[in-house]
């Protein structure tokens, strides 16, 4: 385990083009001319004023000595980009220690999500875990009942993959009409990373499954000691716990120092601050998978241990947040996945679903993970219904939100996986819409 | 370090017969020794598992702890540790939960969703409160009051009458009003669309349902955290 780093330290604030002890102690090394002239750029009256066009002139930047390595020595987003950030729905729930944020996906390029963007689901706030002090402990029925530090655990044989996680509540605010003007709010409890750890295969060949067993109990660290019940089978398939995100330790927001990551199945299951797993008999029926994470049917009726992320995809560009210019020609930008495995298509139409064209897939075409889509479009300036649609390998067709509400009612909550559909108007806004 | 070099998968075609008995008999040894493949960590001992292994399984009650509570002492408890984020009558203050009603409204157009209207099984009360409740103050509750405030929580709900109390046998018999609405398979896919590729329908019938222009429910996506007051 690396210690962790000083992150997210503010740069000394320092004003614009002011002389600096650094530079001018540099100038001896031979910049004086260069400094001179930037200098001299901070200091002229001018500078109040708007500066010249960059080109022909040369932009300020051009003109000075950037800070010098390890002057953010854990180093952080252009100020500039200061919007791009994890947003929450304030009157969805009572306060931010049992609630969500939403990743800014219309600022997202490709299909990992920066550590930092990553979305939040907390049930009992970011818990601040001493990685010292954390321990796994496996029992119930294995032979070999075992606690793990995490040195422990970073010694087991490791791998890394690359996995989506979506909260099956993703999109649950649609189910009845169209609500959120947003690609960030309507899609955003989505993120993907590359992920590090052990199988959870090997943790269980460690300690010896018993031949009783085939459930497991898995349960975080958190003030909410967040619990689920897994198959047996499914840990044995392609669980991780994994102590690394995007090639860094695990963010606290993330699970730190040690997560559960249950592939192509709703978040909730891979456990953050993972701390215990039990193998049992039978499922546990915990609060969050009777009373939460079940989906109600119009019938009265609910449905419970629906694990599974369905196809879905949504189109990244042009959303709400992200408007058109004016005619012209664009790339239809977006992103498509399902627990299934594979995406094998996606397919992109322009009037609300009459006529649809194969989007290009973007390498890598990963198994439970997003996959990036693209499609140029010459838009005439016409009032135009965008939509997309995936199919993933094993055959399942993203459906409209009429299909899936004519099964499903609008009272379940979880798992909508329907088409998006981005109502563009003439003049390039961009609006939630639902048809049908 | 050893031992992970002894592990069949890396033993390569070249290496003798011999080596491989000695190798395999090291093995063997040092399995006995320090169990497992790797032995990695060391065992977890009955006092450690004691302290964390706080489940109860929510069909049967398997895990339920020795202590009892009543309603009465639950609405004491109730009042002094919950009342504050769910109500005294478990009614719900502002967004916190409401902890009873609803009772035959799944159906409706809006169901609301509580212990008493769509919870399966008692025991997944007494496990949830124990492990997550009060909010701020997790896991500070004594068993005994834990299943006084279940006996509470179902009394509030027309569950259990006023004399109830609740314990390792009488929390698991109680029968939920919703414990047979459940399937506890995935019957999904629910659509089975197919991928229509021209003149799908009738350009003409392609209307806009609902639209979320001008409904006044979303947050800004630029500048600072939008807290959605009045500005
Ligand atoms: C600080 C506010 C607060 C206090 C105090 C509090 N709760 Fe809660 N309670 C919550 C919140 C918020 C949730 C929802 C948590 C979630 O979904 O992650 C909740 C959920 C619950 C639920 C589950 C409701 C459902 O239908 O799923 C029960 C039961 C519950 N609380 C019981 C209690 C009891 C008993 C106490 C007193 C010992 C208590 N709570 C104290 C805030 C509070």
């Amino acid at each position: 385990m690396r210690p962790p780093l000083e992150r997210g330290m503010p740069a000394t604030p320092k004003p614009a083009n002011l002389p600096d002890p650094r530079l001018a102690r540099r100038s001896f090394l031979g910049f004086g001319a260069a400094l001179t002239g930037s200098l001299a750029l901070g200091a002229t009256p001018s500078s109040a004023q708007p500066q010249p066009a960059s080109p022909p002139a040369d932009a300020p930047w051009s003109q000075t000595l950037g800070p010098g390595v390890v002057d953010r020595p854990y180093g952080r987003p252009a100020d500039t980009e200061s919007g791009v950030i994890r947003r929450n729905v304030p009157w969805l729930t009572a306060g931010t220690e049992s609630s969500i944020s939403f990743s800014p996906l219309q600022d997202l390029h490709g299909i990992i999500t920066p550590n930092g963007l990553f979305f939040e689901r907390y049930h009992a706030g970011r818990p601040d875990v001493d990685p010292d002090q954390h321990r796994l402990m496996i029992h119930g029925l294995v032979e070999r009942p075992l606690l793990l530090t995490m040195k422990d655990i970073v010694r087991f044989p490791s791998v890394s993959r690359i996995h989506f996680i979506e909260c099956p509540a993703n999109g649950g605010m649609e189910w009845r009409a169209a609500q959120l003007n947003s690609l960030q709010f309507n899609h955003g409890m989505i993120s993907c990373a590359e992920w590090t750890g052990v199988r959870l295969s090997t943790l269980l060949e460690e300690v010896g499954v018993k031949k009783e067993a085939a459930w497991a109990m898995v349960e975080g660290a958190d003030g909410a000691h967040m619990n689920r019940s897994l198959p047996l089978n499914k840990c044995l398939d392609d669980c991780l716990v994994v102590y690394a995100q995007n090639g860094e330790a695990l963010r606290p927001e993330q699970g730190y120092p040690l997560r559960l990551v249950v592939p192509g199945w709703e978040g909730n299951v891979s456990i953050k601050w993972l701390r215990r797993i039990k193998l049992g008999e039978k499922p546990w029926y915990s609060r969050e998978e009777t009373s939460k994470y079940t989906d109600l049917m119009p019938d009265g009726t609910s449905r419970g241990f629906t694990w599974l992320i369905d196809a879905k995809s949504v189109i990244t560009f042009p959303c709400p947040e992200k408007p058109l210019a004016g005619p012209g020609l664009y790339e239809i930008r977006g992103l498509a996945w399902t627990g299934n495995g594979k995406v094998r298509r996606v397919d992109v139409s322009m009037d609300g679903g009459v006529n649809w064209q194969s989007a290009r897939l973007h390498e890598p075409v990963l198994s439970k993970a997003l996959t990036k889509f693209t499609l140029p479009w010459r838009w005439d300036g016409t009032p135009a219904l965008l939509e997309s649609r995936v199919i993933d390998e094993t055959g399942h067709v993203q459906p409209t939100i009429t299909q899936l509400r004519k099964q499903r009612g609008s009272n379940s909550v979880y798992h909508n996986n329907s088409i998006q559909t981005w109502q563009v108007k003439p003049d390039g806004s961009v609006f939630d819409v639902q048809t049908g | 370090m050893f031992r992970q070099a002894s592990r069949p998968l890396l033993l390569g075609a070249a290496l003798t017969a011999a080596l491989k008995a000695a190798l395999v008999a090291i093995a063997t040894a040092a399995g006995a020794a320090e169990p497992g493949h790797y032995g990695y960590g060391r065992p977890a001992t009955p006092a450690e598992i004691a302290g964390w292994n706080i489940d109860v399984r929510g069909d049967d009650g398997a895990g339920l702890p020795p202590g009892s509570g009543s309603v009465a002492k639950g609405t004491e408890v109730f009042a002094e540790q919950c009342a504050a984020c769910h109500g005294t009558f478990g009614e719900g203050e502002g967004r916190f939960p409401k902890l009873a009603g609803g009772a035959g409204s799944l159906k409706d157009d809006r169901p609301e969703l509580t212990v008493g209207s769509y919870w399966p099984f008692a025991p997944t009360l007494w496990d949830y409160i124990n492990r997550a409740m009060p909010m701020q103050a997790p896991r500070s509750l004594s068993a005994d009051d834990v299943y006084a405030l279940t006996a509470y929580i179902l009394n509030l709900n027309d569950i259990v009458p006023g004399e109830f109390v609740a314990d390792r046998d009488s929390l698991p018999k109680v029968r939920m009003p919703n414990r047979d609405s459940f399937t506890w398979t995935d019957p999904r896919p629910d659509t089975m669309a197919k991928p229509c590729m021209s003149a799908c329908a009738n350009p003409a019938d392609v209307r806009i349902s609902s639209t979320a222009e001008g409904r006044d429910l979303t947050p800004r996506t630029t500048g600072p955290l939008d807290t959605m007051q009045p500005k």
